[in-house]
């Protein structure tokens, strides 16, 4: 299964959980298998047309998800993605 | 031609010297070089200190606030003396100390559309040690405007991020990052908190990047975004591209010249926390107070802070329900009853109250400032953190 990485601001969504693994064999798969295991972050990762909002960013290993193929790219067994939010602490 | 090194500078910075990468010919470039340092606060203080130490030729600072009790936990460039002091003057003050030897120029005043082009000009880099989204998005766009590298950092309690944006040589902030969170989404440090020597480390970061620029040496972290968690202690990177479509450095740019940024965001230019709703929405803590003197049972108090915030202070008779479960738990209120709901300062509960309105509830106020303000106005057995 997938892993998703789960950064610092987003664990309150996720009972404090710092990886997830959750099926799925894309990307947008696995985003929608996560937010339906936790509903509170649909308004965190996702707009109103199901598309990744423009201030959260998702890497597959070291890619951008937006410079692979979106929501569409395909996803092996032991893939890690990482959630990248936007934090502006100083 | 580069400046030449007094003896004293030869032996101040005589390890430097020691260093091939550096040697006579770097640390005469540091000399000339010049670096504005925006925000004098967690990151900005070890930022300053280092450049400072390591013999940047001109630092300038710019920050509008003044040096309060709370800055002290991570702001080493401030000391307990310098106390309600304008933070450009207590860090000048630092910055000499560490090397007088140096210009130091400060800017006391907010970084805005207005002043930051004729601010930022004059120097070769510019440090983002900002701690909002609009001045983030306006340092980016004044560097890339301007054709200057923008040290970028960024923490959240045990989570810093840093990059180096050049558009010149590979992305900008707004490629990675097109548009801001909505206000509220993401908590600032002054609501969700930060691990003091967090910013000790990333804006220690953000200073070597600064030096390696300026000296020409190594490989910056363009085109890159580096991960630290304390935590963990991990650090991981990820790969950043330049996005063709971004509006500000990409082939048909929409943003030619700065725009209202906290217009942009949605929210104001400083992570103060704003503590009311308006529109009649809030009640002040002595309001509050008469209120549940007069018929209190008729009132529900709703705390949202996390659970651990409760051993600092709590209200009696207030019920817990963290923001972040607010949307699950809603169900455990009744739109019938008065609801007040509190979190530390009123930022979190403003939030609490747009989800309760937006579910059709009516009979419900935010406490103003917070049980912060109560304990200002009403019981100051209690303590404000």
């Amino acid at each position: 299964m997938p892993t998703i990485r789960v950064p610092t601001p987003l664990r309150t969504y996720t009972e404090g959980e710092k990886e997830v693994q959750v099926h799925g064999k894309n990307v947008g798969e696995v985003i929608e298998n996560f937010i339906e295991r936790y509903p509170e972050l649909r308004p965190h990762l996702l707009n109103g047309d199901g598309e990744l909002r423009a201030f959260v960013n998702l890497f597959l290993n070291e890619e951008n998800v937006r410079d692979l193929g979106g929501l569409e790219t395909v996803l092996q067994e032991d893939d890690r993605l990482m959630l990248v939010p936007s934090v502006a602490g100083g | 031609m580069y400046p030449n090194l007094s003896h004293s500078e030869i032996l101040r910075y005589s390890r430097h010297l020691l260093i091939p990468e550096v040697g006579l010919e770097g640390q005469r470039k540091l000399k000339a070089a010049s670096v504005l340092v925006i925000g004098t606060g967690g990151l900005g203080s070890p930022v300053a200190m280092y450049l400072a130490a390591a013999g940047v030729g001109r630092i300038g600072l710019v920050d509008y606030d003044v040096v309060d009790f709370s800055n002290l936990q991570r702001q080493v460039i401030h000391g307990t003396s310098a106390l309600g002091t304008q933070k450009v003057e207590s860090a000048r003050q630092r910055v000499l100390d560490i090397n007088p030897d140096i210009t130091v120029d400060v800017y006391n005043e907010p970084f805005t559309s207005e002043n930051a082009m004729r601010i930022a000009e004059d120097y070769d880099i510019l440090v983002d040690g900002t701690d909002n989204f609009p001045t983030r998005y306006l340092v980016n766009d004044v560097s890339v405007l301007l054709g200057k590298a923008n040290v970028y950092g960024s923490i959240f309690r045990f989570e810093g991020q840093v990059s180096v944006f050049d558009a010149r040589r590979g992305p900008c902030y707004r490629c990675l990052f097109p548009e801001p969170p909505p206000p509220g989404l993401v908590p600032s440090c002054a609501e969700g908190g930060v691990l003091g020597v967090l910013p000790g480390t990333v804006g220690t970061l953000q200073a070597t990047e600064a030096l390696k620029l300026l000296l020409g040496i190594g490989e910056p972290l363009i085109g890159r975004l580096m991960l630290y968690n304390a935590l963990d202690m991990s650090f991981e990177y990820v790969k950043l591209r330049k996005n063709p479509k971004c509006k500000v450095c990409g082939s048909e740019p929409e943003v030619t010249e700065l725009i209202d940024y906290e217009a942009f965001c949605g929210v104001p230019g400083h992570d103060h926390e704003e503590g009311e709703v308006g529109g009649g929405w809030d009640i002040t803590a002595s309001e509050l107070a008469e209120r549940l003197h007069k018929d209190g049972k008729h009132i529900r108090l709703i705390d949202v802070r996390e659970p651990h915030e409760l051993q600092i202070s709590r209200l009696e008779g207030a019920s817990l329900i963290p923001l972040g479960q607010f949307a699950a738990r809603m169900s455990e209120l009744d739109s019938a009853d008065e609801i007040v709901l509190f979190c530390k300062s009123g930022t979190r509960s403003a939030r609490a109250l747009e989800l309760l309105a937006s579910a059709g509830f009516r009979k419900m106020k935010n406490l103003k400032g917070g049980i912060n303000a109560w304990a200002r106005e009403v019981d100051p057995s209690l303590p404000i953190y």
